[in-house]
């Protein structure tokens, strides 16, 4: 008896692995073709009329060098508007979810995102003091200044919680303070130095905005999600180590310090750039994880590409419907986020009162 | 040759709080800490697995002195379990128990396989197979315990640091737990509070005062009234039950006005 079940359990355990592997691989390229198909859809929403076949010929003229007649403004309002649009609308989504669930994951704490612990305010500052005091000079540049922001406002908020005794709670109200503080920062700036055309510019890119982006911000944003994607990828089992804190997860052979350093300060350079582009875009880090936890378990091997490809969905769908819902005035894409992200902190929060 | 302590002490922000404690248990053997709050019986555990580093002595694995192994190698021979593990996560208890597979992992992945058996023989080892499925926090507070042991087996390991595993448990599910680690094939080192516990279930005490070792033996040679007035200033009274083969304590009520 036991020769056979030896010989078949790795037969079953075999099968089983290749069906793990079909599984993950078809939910991946199911993803990135619902993906694809929401950046063609929202592209054909606002106020100027494009079809999907606009789309599909344009797309065709400009990466195949198809040779297809279309309206020269429908070239301009699909390749220089919309395209590059939603390419920045998926890059913030999967970038912001990512460090939504790096910080839930190495905090401890399932209210954490950049934008709840006042990392997205500090960038908004950062960049505000480089934009409109011209602190540091052009070499510095609104990414520099908001990622000086981002990390200063993160430094700021895991000083301030380790002050008040470091608990999972503390880090919230941290990030409370800290937003309070960034925002008064920016406002006083703004106020103070910006003359009317600068403050409009900046309470609307405040709000989280995707008006007027450009290739070259596609090109930046893409590939610092990319390379935080791939980064958190490869760290996804020290992610999972930290579910019962620093102690287990160092007795499991992390160097906690050592993880937590490069994964936060990845945390903040994605916030960062991606603030610098689109503003302070928020609840989307805290939203995204979450979906993708109830979705696909706890394992981040899962949690990482789910979230990364979830939150891309979610912003396109988001900035397109911003878009048009008060067309020709577009609304601000965090207002957005904003509408449905609190309700889901506010469920999180009761949730939490009840499992404690 | 395993896990041992030599002299080691450590001295945490001016204050000494491990002192020149030597402990080198036999292969197999449970070792019961004991003393009380601030004897130095956790700062003692956190050398042992490595976390702190002694300011004089050294800890060393199979003669080899921890501070020069990697934490990696060290999580694949020492395991740990805590005293109240906590999470916000939705994880399922099997997921839990995978956590233990970390250390087996090379950069980019490990043997599926290898993983797989070894988490179904840690559910099965500590009775949970039937609540793989289940979330870690529906679960008691003695089968959380028991699952941070199966993550902690899933490790592998040859020894097993617990600190005051039982504090938050009920007296059936302390006696569970104890019962559990004692058979488990693994040097265990466990940190306890109650000395009853540890005359029953423990081969060898060692008995902390002030960050040093006061006693040392089995719990019949180490336990004795003396040394409980002296270590934890009450009086108690130590009986020996021939039938049974164990130790029994009783105490007295604490004299108040006397202090």
């Amino acid at each position: 008896m036991p020769a056979p079940a030896a010989s078949a359990a790795p037969a079953a355990g075999g099968r089983r692995r290749a069906r793990t592997i079909l599984t993950a691989a078809g939910l991946t390229l199911g993803g990135i073709a619902l993906l694809a198909f929401s950046v063609g859809v929202a592209i054909t929403l606002g106020p100027a009329d494009v079809s999907l076949v606009n789309v599909r010929d344009v797309l065709l003229n400009h990466l195949a060098e198809a040779d297809i007649p279309v309206r020269v403004t429908e070239d301009a309002i699909v390749w220089q508007e919309r395209l590059p649009r939603a390419l920045v609308a998926a890059a913030c989504g999967a970038g912001l979810g990512l460090c939504g669930a790096i910080m839930q994951s190495l905090l401890r704490n399932p209210l954490a995102d950049p934008y709840v612990l006042g990392v997205s305010s500090g960038a908004s500052t950062g960049a505000v003091a480089v934009g409109v005091l011209g602190l540091g000079g052009a070499a510095l540049g609104l990414s520099g200044g908001a990622f000086i922001g981002a990390l200063v406002a993160f430094a700021l908020v895991l000083g301030l919680s380790k002050m008040a005794g470091g608990g999972n709670d503390r880090v919230v109200l941290a990030g409370v303070a800290s937003t309070q503080l960034f925002s008064a920062l920016t406002s006083l700036i703004v106020f103070a130095f910006a003359d009317s055309d600068e403050t409009r510019g900046v309470m609307f890119w405040l709000l989280g905005s995707l008006e007027g982006v450009r290739w070259n911000d596609v090109a930046l944003c893409l590939s610092v999600v990319a390379a935080g994607t791939l980064i958190c990828l490869r760290y996804a089992h020290a992610l999972d180590a930290f579910a019962f804190g620093d102690e287990v997860a160092s007795s499991l052979g992390l160097n906690v310090r050592r993880v937590r350093l490069l994964l936060l300060l990845m945390t903040a350079l994605i916030t960062a750039t991606l603030v610098s582009v689109a503003g302070a875009i928020g609840f989307v880090g805290l939203v995204l994880p979450h979906a993708a936890r109830l979705l696909f378990g706890s394992r981040h091997t899962r949690i990482v590409p789910a979230t990364a490809v979830l939150g891309a969905i979610f912003m396109v769908w988001v900035d397109a419907g911003s878009r048009v819902a008060f067309a020709p005035t577009p609304l601000p894409v965090g207002v957005g986020t904003a509408l449905i992200g609190v309700p889901v902190f506010i469920a999180l929060l009761a949730r939490r009162r009840r499992a404690a | 040759m395993s896990l041992a302590a030599e002299n080691v002490s450590w001295s945490r922000e001016g204050t000494l709080v491990v002192d020149g404690v030597t402990l080198r248990p036999a292969p197999g053997d449970t070792v019961g800490l004991l003393g009380p709050n601030g004897s130095g019986k956790s700062s003692l555990l956190r050398l042992m697995q490595g976390v702190a580093k002694p300011s004089a002595g050294t800890v060393r694995l199979d003669g080899e002195a921890l501070s020069s192994i990697p934490r990696r190698s060290i999580a694949r021979a020492v395991a740990v379990v805590s005293q109240h593990a906590q999470t916000d996560m939705d994880i399922l208890v099997e997921d839990v128990v995978r956590l233990g597979r970390i250390p087996h992992r090379g950069t980019w992945g490990g043997d599926p396989e290898a993983d797989r058996a070894a988490v179904v023989r840690a559910l099965e080892h500590t009775g949970l197979a039937d609540k793989a499925d289940r979330l870690w926090h529906t679960l008691s507070g003695g089968e959380r315990q028991r699952v941070q042991i199966a993550r902690a087996l899933a490790q592998e390991p040859r020894e097993l640091l617990l600190d005051e595993p039982t504090n938050h448990l009920d007296i059936r599910h302390q006696l569970e737990l104890l019962t559990l680690v004692t058979r488990l094939p693994v040097t265990s080192i466990v940190a306890l509070h109650d000395l009853n516990l540890a005359a029953m279930f423990c081969d060898q005490l060692v008995v902390l005062k002030d960050g040093a070792v006061v006693a040392g033996g089995t719990p019949r040679e180490v336990l004795t009234p003396a040394l409980i007035r002296d270590v934890y200033e009450v009086d108690a009274e130590v009986r020996y039950d021939d039938a049974r083969g164990r130790v029994a304590i009783s105490f007295e009520p604490a004299a108040l006005a006397a202090h």
